[in-house]
């Protein structure tokens, strides 16, 4: 039972912090057509900014100034560059995208130094908040899954209530007809890079004190986010939270079984094992491969189901 | 060549024969030029420096490492360069990118000997340093005029210093991963009964691992590893799930060797759970471990080193305070690489007992040499495997010191001291040496 708890929450937090990462992912993705490698490198710049502001402000100024700076990158990233590339097709976009990973990545590493920086969890914000189980239950988790569920509600009311949510969502699936209809697309595309962009920076104000802020954070979190996009469906919000929650508990609870995948045989009478690669594979302690789950189970659902969970295209 | 470029193109067409031969002439005074200018540069440069090829990554995703080493040995470098240097003349240090691959270790190794530089040193990497050595054996075995000495500085794999592996033109100015399990559970505390192992899970994890379930049997019988969990290298978040299974099974310690992100979030979420639990660790020492665990690490998270600055103060040695404080002024870092002072110091001496930049009878005066550090122990380079035997000291991480490490207002405080005699481990290295 306190497995399963504790699986639950961790699970729910951190899956609720990829779901943040990836919601702006998928949406420029399946709107715009582009992949933004950059994408994790705005979350890692959203962490750097915190950190700064923090420091001088304080963080809850941070919390509101730091995704704001992160949107308006991403707003200028849109409109002077990738609209300029959007001429010489995707694969140009695809790799203005790639270069800009190594510019932040550069940028980050001359401005704050190669060191991680002394990103804090705020004093006020540093308590355990109940105990479950006899282990505490800080705080600033709680603050975290708040703020996510917030964000949440609020892209909801933002895509169902109003009428720039409205051509959004027609942009997701019919581009060329909103076009033609006579409304202003390539303001929405820069609407919702901007947008996505800060939510990343959001997620890297909550996320860099949390876990901690350094120059490798964007490529420990790339490759995760895309998985999540790919197997939630493109242009499928729901699925990109279906998944981000689901990639969150997989790798929650890999990590807590003790066992392997022939030890799920056992109780059967089924002995699994020995010394060729499949026995080797079978009787690997889940845990150590826990992080390796999410791509095999990204590229299960390409075999079987190209177009994700609940996605409106194939990938 | 700029008359050349200077010319308007249509009169090009007229005279391109004598341009042609313009060209040409101009581009051989060039070359002699540019040649006249080299061999001028360099030809008192190679009499009055002795230079030591320093391969390590300087580009990708280790670059930092090999950035950070740099400027220490840079440091100390200056520093023996005043106090001894050898034969009257200047250590330089010339960088190799290595980019953490063996293969390109072996490129720049080839650099080193086409230049003629006597020393390779490299800090980061077994991998790396299991290439070099096997380089630099062939090299010397072929290429008898132009031998070098691998100076270790940092592979730490024990595998380097016994057999098979172990080479008689190998130094190693390191502890290795067995000198440092044994130093790390020697100073446990008698009352750990419970510990738990948790390692990175790559070959220096799996050392670490083997190393300190060795001499946990042997030197704390007592002691019941009540879990041990490899966890995948930098790519655990959070470590949270990692931390209720450490509480469920009772443990008092966990001894990691883990380093970087993946002993940081580990004591991150250690705390957060509010799990009162000791950290013993290998590598908390390293840069950026301190800044990130911070107060949470406070008077429960001990790590075995080599040095910290504030063993100076403890021991009152006001020559090492002195060295530190320089460290200090210019570096956000603190200065724990002492062995490599010993390294230049032995090497300074080696060299002028020598007479000459002569490899082999520097690396024969290296054997056996001993040398008082930093705080005035004797370190012995062992002779039967080129191995450093040196002291070993337990930190603990604390407000209540001198000198705090990256500003954060705590810092190591010595705790337990394990002599270089101990150190002493046996070796089963088997050298063939050079007649």
């Amino acid at each position: 039972m306190q497995l399963l708890t504790d699986t639950l929450l961790s699970g729910l937090v951190y899956g609720m912090l990829l779901f943040m990462l990836a919601s702006g992912l998928t949406l420029i993705f399946s709107m715009m057509g582009v992949l933004n490698f950059a994408h994790a490198s705005i979350y890692m710049l959203g962490a750097y900014f915190a950190f700064t502001i923090s420091h001088y402000i304080g963080f809850w100024a941070a919390l509101v100034l730091a995704p704001l700076a992160c949107g308006l990158i991403g707003a200028a990233i849109e409109v002077w560059g990738l609209r300029r590339c959007h001429a010489n097709g995707h694969i140009a976009e695809l790799l203005f995208t790639f270069g800009l990973v190594f510019i932040f990545q550069r940028a980050v590493m001359m401005v704050w130094g190669t060191l991680a920086v002394p990103y804090q969890v705020p004093a006020s914000l540093n308590f355990p908040l109940f105990q479950l189980y006899g282990q505490n239950f800080p705080a600033y988790r709680a603050f975290m899954l708040l703020v996510t569920a917030l964000m949440l509600l609020s892209i909801w009311l933002l895509l169902k209530k109003t009428r720039i949510g409205l051509i959004i969502q027609a942009a997701l699936t019919h581009p060329d007809m909103v076009s033609a209809l006579g409304h202003d697309v390539p303001r929405v595309f820069t609407i919702v890079f901007a947008g996505g962009c800060l939510l990343a920076g959001l997620a890297g104000v909550i996320g860099g004190n949390y876990f901690s802020t350094d120059s490798g954070m964007a490529d420990a979190m790339g490759p995760i986010v895309f998985v999540v996009v790919v197997f939630g469906g493109l242009g499928s919000l729901a699925g990109c939270f279906v998944a981000s929650i689901f990639m969150g508990m997989v790798q929650t609870a890999a990590v807590m079984v003790n066992g392997s995948i022939a030890s799920l045989f056992a109780p059967f009478g089924i002995a699994l094992g020995g010394d060729s690669l499949l026995g080797e594979i079978l009787t690997i302690p889940l845990a150590r491969v826990s992080p390796l789950l999410p791509y095999v189970l990204m590229v299960l659902i390409l075999f079987f189901r190209p177009r994700g969970l609940m996605g409106a295209r194939d990938a | 060549m700029v008359g050349v470029t200077d010319n308007p193109p249509e009169s090009a067409d007229d005279r391109g024969e004598e341009t042609m031969h313009f060209r040409k002439i101009s581009a051989a005074l060039c070359f002699a030029l540019v040649g006249l200018f080299a061999s001028a540069q360099r030809a008192p440069a190679a009499s009055d420096t002795i230079k030591i090829g320093y391969i390590d990554p300087f580009s990708g995703p280790f670059a930092q490492s090999g950035d950070q080493f740099l400027q220490v040995l840079h440091f100390i470098v200056d520093d023996i360069n005043t106090r001894m240097p050898p034969l009257g003349k200047k250590f330089e240090i010339v960088t190799f990118d290595d980019k953490l691959q063996p293969s390109e270790a072996l490129i720049a190794l080839k650099r080193v000997t086409d230049q003629a530089i006597p020393f390779v040193m490299q800090c980061v990497g077994s991998n790396v340093g299991t290439a070099l050595i096997e380089g630099v054996s062939k090299n010397n075995e072929r290429n008898p005029d132009h031998r070098v000495i691998y100076l270790n500085c940092g592979a730490l794999a024990t595998e380097l210093t016994n057999a098979p592996l172990c080479n008689f033109w190998q130094f190693r100015f390191t502890g290795s991963v067995e000198q440092r399990a044994y130093a790390r559970i020697k100073s446990l505390p008698a009352d750990v009964k419970k510990v738990y192992l948790i390692n990175q899970d790559y070959v220096f994890g799996h050392s670490i691992e083997h190393d300190t379930k060795k001499f946990l049997q042997q030197l704390r019988p007592d002691i019941e590893i009540v879990g041990d969990e490899y966890v995948p290298l930098g790519q655990v978040k959070d470590f949270s799930p990692y931390i209720t299974k450490i509480k469920n099974t009772g443990a008092q310690s966990i001894v990691t060797g883990n380093y970087g992100p993946d002993l940081n979030l580990l004591m991150k979420a250690a705390s957060d759970s509010g799990l009162p639990i000791r950290f013993d660790t290998y590598l908390a020492y390293l840069t950026s471990a301190v800044t990130a665990i911070g107060p949470m690490g406070a008077d429960r998270m001990t790590v075995v080193m080599e040095y910290n600055e504030n063993l100076p103060v403890e021991l009152n040695i006001p020559a090492a305070e002195k060295l530190d404080l320089a460290f200090r002024k210019d570096h956000k870092f603190d200065f724990v690489a002492q062995p490599w002072v010993v390294m230049f110091e032995m090497l300074s001496r080696a060299i002028t007992q020598a007479g000459s930049v002569d490899v082999l009878k520097i690396a024969q005066n290296l054997e056996g040499m001993q040398q008082q550090d930093l705080l005035g122990k004797t370190e012995t380079m062992r002779k039967a495997d080129h191995q450093l035997i040196l002291p070993y000291y337990e930190g603990l991480l604390t407000k209540d010191v001198k000198y705090d490490t990256e500003g954060t207002g705590l810092g190591f405080k010595t705790i337990f001291t394990v002599p270089s005699e101990d150190e002493e481990l046996a070796t089963t290295c088997a050298m063939k040496r050079p007649s």
